[in-house]
């Protein structure tokens, strides 16, 4: 049976694998090597699922969202993964890429951020274990982020401007690519998505998994059934989508939609939306779908949230979108914020803009009334509401 | 014979400059190889810019970023290098990034380099693996060599399978570094490079990263054959333009 899921090399289908230059070989290398023996230890699996119930909160509630259904006649279950700790999905996978790098036995943590979000889950970890962390965030992310730079501070990372480029995400994962270069011993990666060059994709999906994991033993107990019709995820460079359709990704019964950011529309110039806009090519050392020049200079995307805006998505993503196996969908900024408002109405949850977007499908994609449709909310709007305020006068 | 490996037969060490096309001003790309060739270089890396050059420190982001600026673009770069070959006989690479190449197209690529005269190859991030089972006929119909890197972590045992899988010579980095980082050399480089000398590879290497003039040179090609200087000379060019081309290769031998 064909399985969506990385071959040993890290590629689904034509996507994936690791181009990297030769310096970040042997970096790759010993994660490759050992990454799955490590997760399948019995001591570490205890110590992750220990971490995640105690100090991350889960299981997270699978909320039946009624009014919400009532608005679009369907059965709408929301992943509350905005109650997280630090508030969003991103700490799932800096807890187990924390505890692999012990057993890796560095003691230095890097890592890149866009908006914060991953920065803040990089931080927190770090100093749940009292470990050395940088992390490189974008000059104008530093400038327009400013509360999550102060909880990083706080938490004792020490944030560095990168300052080449485009100075955003893709310019921070640069640098933090630069800096492991430098520092090929002692220091490990956190990547904060599904991207990035092999094992990173597949492990990060892993520990997102605990997500999907749980929808299903949720989902029997509510519905007597483990798998719903459908399981939506917003997609930047995708690491909440790949956790919540990890368990369901061979399951061809339960549909599969990812939500891409359309920023300003599509064709606006001012987009994030990747698998409409993208061409088949090598970002952060992954082949994938990536917004390009012709000439093959990666472009800048746009998007209102901050946590969208990749120029590339992970090769995971590509995969379903080129195969057909995943429904993928655009929502510009208007529908995300308007959904999130509506949320915010219906159900008393204020959602972060990236899961807005998730939520904006159900205006013009139709359900069946039984249809069992599960939406990962992944995270919460409290770092979003400058732009809610800026966006409705509030 | 393929200018590279006809050049790495001569008995003398190999001095390499690396330049970014485009940089300072877009049409300098001709004027800076012809003064390269006459100062007495023996061999050239034309850098074709890309937008995220990880592997690289901030003098050649910088100039990447500027020659991009300035317009610089694969297919512009062809056309500039087209009538290259009726006033130079220099081994010439185009050293880049893989992705601006797979969007130009591989073989159409390879065979642009073909009938242009390029001599080789240098794409980092093009993994060894992957060129061997996809690239490798393409690169060899037309002539071109694929150089391959090499750094102080490169196992021995991989250094073998690179050393098989090259044909002219190996890139050794020569620290765990991006380009352009670290000045000099320590005790470090010493074993590093008495390591490879020790290991009697097939393939000439030739050092790059961390030489910025004579004695720097020096150190490096006391066992291998050659070194490549990069980021000096962007720094040269970023002063002075390209005067002054001859006096700087002057200083290094």
């Amino acid at each position: 049976m064909m399985s969506y899921h990385a071959d040993e090399r890290g590629y689904y289908g034509e996507y994936g694998g690791a181009f990297i230059p030769e310096m970040l070989y042997p970096n790759c290398e010993e994660l490759r090597q050992n990454y799955l023996k490590i997760m399948a230890e019995p001591s570490f699996q205890e110590e992750f699922h220990q971490l995640l119930k105690d100090y991350v909160g889960r299981p997270t509630p699978l909320y039946f969202a009624e009014r919400l259904s009532k608005k679009y006649n369907t059965k709408i279950y929301l992943k509350r993964e905005d109650l997280c700790h630090t508030g969003a999905h991103k700490v799932n996978n800096t807890i187990g890429q924390i505890l692999m790098a012990k057993r890796l036995g560095k003691h230095r943590i890097i890592a890149e951020t866009g908006a914060g979000q991953h920065g803040v889950a990089t931080a927190t970890v770090c100093a749940l274990m009292g470990i050395e962390c940088v992390v490189y965030m974008g000059e104008i992310d530093i400038a327009r982020q400013a509360p999550n730079v102060a909880r990083m501070k706080m938490l004792g990372a020490e944030v560095r401007p990168a300052t080449s480029g485009s100075k955003t995400l893709k310019d921070a994962t640069n640098e933090a690519i630069r800096d492991w270069i430098n520092n090929p011993v002692d220091t490990h990666y956190i990547i904060g998505s599904v991207v990035g060059p092999h094992p990173y994709p597949d492990m990060v999906a892993r520990f997102q998994s605990v997500i999907s994991e749980e929808v299903k033993s949720q989902l029997l107990e509510k519905e007597g059934r483990e798998d719903p019709d459908f399981v939506v995820a917003c997609v930047g460079g995708g690491s909440n989508a790949a956790g919540a359709f990890y368990h369901f990704l061979d399951t061809p019964e339960v549909g599969i939609i990812a939500v891409e950011a359309a920023g300003k529309g599509i064709h606006s110039g001012e987009s994030a939306a990747t698998s409409a806009l993208g061409k088949v090519g090598i970002i952060h050392g992954s082949k994938t779908l990536l917004m390009q020049t012709p000439d093959g200079q990666i472009t800048e995307p746009y998007s209102i949230s901050a946590g969208l805006d990749y120029p590339g998505v992970g090769p995971l993503h590509a995969h379903l979108y080129t195969s057909g196996r995943g429904e993928f969908i655009s929502i510009t900024d208007d529908e995300a914020m308007k959904a999130g408002l509506d949320l915010c109405k219906l159900e008393g949850i204020i959602p972060a803009i990236e899961s807005s977007h998730a939520l904006a499908i159900f205006k013009d994609r139709k359900f069946k009334e039984d249809d069992v449709v599960v939406v990962n909310l992944s995270g919460r709007g409290d770092k979003d509401l400058q732009n809610y305020i800026d966006y409705f006068n509030l | 014979m393929n200018r590279i490996k006809l050049k790495l037969q001569e008995n003398k060490k190999i001095l390499s400059i690396y330049f970014t096309a485009g940089y300072p001003s877009l049409n300098d790309t001709v004027k800076i190889i012809q003064d390269l060739e006459e100062s007495g270089v023996d061999l050239i890396e034309i850098g074709l810019p890309f937008s995220d050059p990880l592997a690289d420190g901030p003098t050649i982001q910088a100039s990447s970023t500027a020659a991009l600026k300035n317009g610089m673009t694969t297919t512009l770069l062809f056309e500039q290098l087209k009538d290259i070959r009726k006033s130079v006989s220099i081994p010439l690479i185009l050293m880049g990034y893989f992705n601006p190449v797979l969007q130009y197209g591989v073989e159409e690529f390879c065979q642009k380099c073909e009938e242009i005269g390029i001599d080789g190859l240098i794409l980092p991030d093009l993994p060894l693996d992957v060129y061997q089972e996809e690239y490798e006929t393409i690169f060899k119909k037309h002539g071109l060599i694929n150089v391959f890197l090499i750094t102080p972590q490169t196992s021995d045992a991989r250094i073998r399978a690179i050393d098989d899988a090259s044909e002219g010579f190996i890139y050794m980095v020569s620290s765990a570094s991006t380009t352009g980082t670290k000045e000099g050399f320590g005790t470090e480089q010493a074993t590093y490079f008495e390591r490879i000398a020790g290991m009697k590879l097939k393939n000439p290497q030739i050092v790059g990263f961390g030489i910025s003039n004579a004695q720097t040179f020096q150190q490096a090609t006391e066992q291998a054959k050659g070194a490549i200087i990069g980021s000096a000379f962007i720094k040269h060019l970023t002063q002075n333009g390209v005067n002054g081309i001859g006096g700087f290769v002057g200083q290094i031998r």
